[in-house]
């Protein structure tokens, strides 16, 4: 069964097109992702399926229900944890989870003992009085997450969930996503700009660019398009034609000194394409990973265009609000 | 009571930041105390008004320029909450804007009850020393006033508010803030009688609503007032719900 239903999905400023016909199903149980860089239209799907802003066309349905036409219902089956930090530092863990308790209208008996099972979920237990502005930035995410499960939503959006975070706070946090997505049962969407997290935990995933889904499917599926191994050489004159005649090799793109192969079976291969070439500088082979899938459907990479942490989106936010 | 329950809930936040953040109410009762002693104190070695003195003749201005004060500058709280996320969990809650309204204007004007309650305790105190000669300050006189002060705590809490869901920066909400505020207050007749003013000036300040508050509360505390207090309490009772329904307008157009 679709839990989420997105059909046509819209939304324009003035000038820009932020999300460009979105069209996208995702299944009851999934752990789906939208990887795209900064100023995808990511963010801006997410706020449209949350009902925080109006698409300029097209709709949505989330459990069944429509986000223009029944905004509150959509509200109540969906939980969210935002880009930026959205508890009260000024409160502590605990406070910060009755307030949700309160806003959402859950009676008290049942939410002190949601709050108690999904602290202990988070591990933040024995931190929950404790002001939130002394918590780690780790630790405010993982209280962010417990607190958007609080009303047992069915399907949980994660914005970023590690942006800013050190790699061994991510780590955490990834096992903490999978392993909420076991004991809880829900739909997971997440939406991320690095690759590494949406091969990690996502089980589909869409690439989003300029607001256009570019490719769908499975981390496995989209790298099995590739059928092959990448081979990055850099040399100086480089036959790039000589290789490009070469039948398993499937496609040669040349950067300045450096070309990337595509190359199927290249454990056989690899051999002869170095006679080939000649003397090398260096010589990289690798699996595909998304960020190959990334480029091979744009042209750039993934950190090109937009500098990373979050601002810039922000700032583009503001200037599209005017 | 979905709504009611979120209503408690923003006050609830609201009221615990305000207790731990303690020099919120210092500032805002030393304040208008530096104003009482130092301009009633200045000028009321020279001046002085309806036959008490210029320290009496104000006490019931400051008193509603620091609830002014402090109410509109309530409002910058929403533009910080807008500056994190915290604004997107409230707006994407099922409870509706108009209760998201109601629940930030309660909480504003539960801060601003503690600092009016505060500053009337210390008119009385100050009463009795005779530095406030002439200030009657009794259970009913306090309750009466009470009443008024918190009228114009909605009222400007309400405008703070309207102020900040449209801004994006604290800076620019200051900005805007302060240009609305010293009318509000100079015009206002807090500091002078409105009895004899100029011709050009008077339909100014009877424009002000403000200066209905201030005429009140100086009918109920020092008994001298131009208006009938109950066309007083009246003005700034609709200027209140005026407020109050702009207000709930803004935060339904508010976008994040």
């Amino acid at each position: 069964m679709n839990v989420i239903d997105i059909r046509n999905l819209t939304k324009k400023y003035k000038e820009v097109t932020a999300v460009d016909d979105l069209t996208l199903q995702i299944e009851e149980g999934e752990i789906f992702g939208l990887l795209g860089p900064n100023g995808a239209g990511k963010t801006t799907t997410l706020l449209m399926l949350t009902t925080l802003r109006k698409p300029t066309s097209g709709t949505a349905t989330i459990n069944n229900f429509d986000i223009v036409r029944q905004p509150d219902e959509v509200r109540k089956s969906i939980g969210i944890v935002f880009q930026d930090p959205s508890s009260d530092e000024i409160l502590t863990g605990y406070e910060n989870l009755k307030l949700h308790r309160w806003l959402y209208g859950m009676p008290g008996d049942l939410a002190e003992r949601r709050i108690k099972e999904l602290l202990e979920l988070v591990d933040l237990t024995k931190r929950k009085n404790d002001l939130v502005k002394k918590y780690s930035g780790g630790m405010r995410r993982r209280l962010e997450i417990a607190r958007g499960l609080m009303h047992h939503p069915k399907v949980l959006f994660l914005d970023e969930p590690t942006l800013g975070l050190d790699p061994q706070a991510r780590g955490h946090i990834w096992g903490y996503i999978k392993k909420l997505a076991q004991e809880e049962k829900i739909t997971i969407v997440i939406t991320t700009h690095y690759m590494d997290e949406a091969d990690n935990l996502c089980g589909r995933l869409a690439i989003i660019d300029e607001g256009k889904i570019i490719v769908s499917g499975s981390p496995q599926e989209l790298k099995k398009k590739f059928g092959g191994d990448i081979v990055r050489l850099k040399a100086k004159n480089l036959n790039v034609s000589a290789l490009k005649k070469l039948k398993y090799v499937i496609k040669v793109e040349r950067r300045d000194e450096e070309v990337s192969l595509t190359v199927k079976d290249t454990n056989e291969h690899l051999q002869e394409i170095l006679m080939l070439v000649g003397k090398v500088e260096s010589v990289e082979v690798h699996s595909p990973t998304l960020d190959d899938v990334f480029i091979h459907y744009t042209g750039r990479t993934i950190r090109e265009g937009a500098p990373e942490g979050g601002w810039a989106q922000k700032a583009m936010a503001f200037k599209t609000k005017r | 009571m979905r709504n009611l329950k979120g209503i408690y809930a923003l006050w609830y936040r609201e009221f615990k930041v305000f207790i731990r953040e303690k020099s919120r109410l210092g500032f805002s009762v030393i304040n208008p105390l530096v104003w009482l002693l130092v301009v009633g104190g200045g000028l009321g070695s020279v001046v002085s008004f309806g036959g008490v003195n210029y320290r009496t003749f104000i006490y019931p201005g400051i008193l509603i320029q620091s609830v002014v004060f402090s109410s509109i500058f309530f409002g910058v709280y929403i533009v910080l909450d807008k500056k994190i996320d915290f604004m997107k969990e409230v707006l994407v809650a099922p409870i509706s804007r108009t209760a998201m309204f109601v629940g930030k204007v309660v909480g504003g004007s539960t801060d601003a009850l503690i600092e009016i309650v505060t500053l009337l305790v210390i008119g009385y105190i100050l009463e009795s020393t005779g530095i406030l000669a002439g200030v009657s300050i009794n259970f009913v006189s306090g309750i009466v006033s009470v009443a008024f002060l918190l009228a114009t705590t909605v009222a400007m809490v309400s405008l703070g508010l309207i102020i900040g869901s449209q801004m994006e920066s604290t800076e620019g909400f200051q900005l805007v803030a302060s240009f609305l505020l010293f009318p509000l207050f100079f015009l206002s007749g807090a500091l002078f009688p409105i009895t004899n003013l100029p011709s050009w000036l008077s339909p100014i300040v009877f424009l002000n609503p403000i200066t209905y508050s201030v005429d009140g509360l100086r009918g109920i505390l020092i008994g001298i007032s131009k208006f009938n207090i109950g066309l007083d309490f009246a003005v700034i009772g609709i200027f209140a719900i005026v407020t109050i329904l702009i207000g709930t307008y803004a935060f339904k157009r508010m976008e994040v």
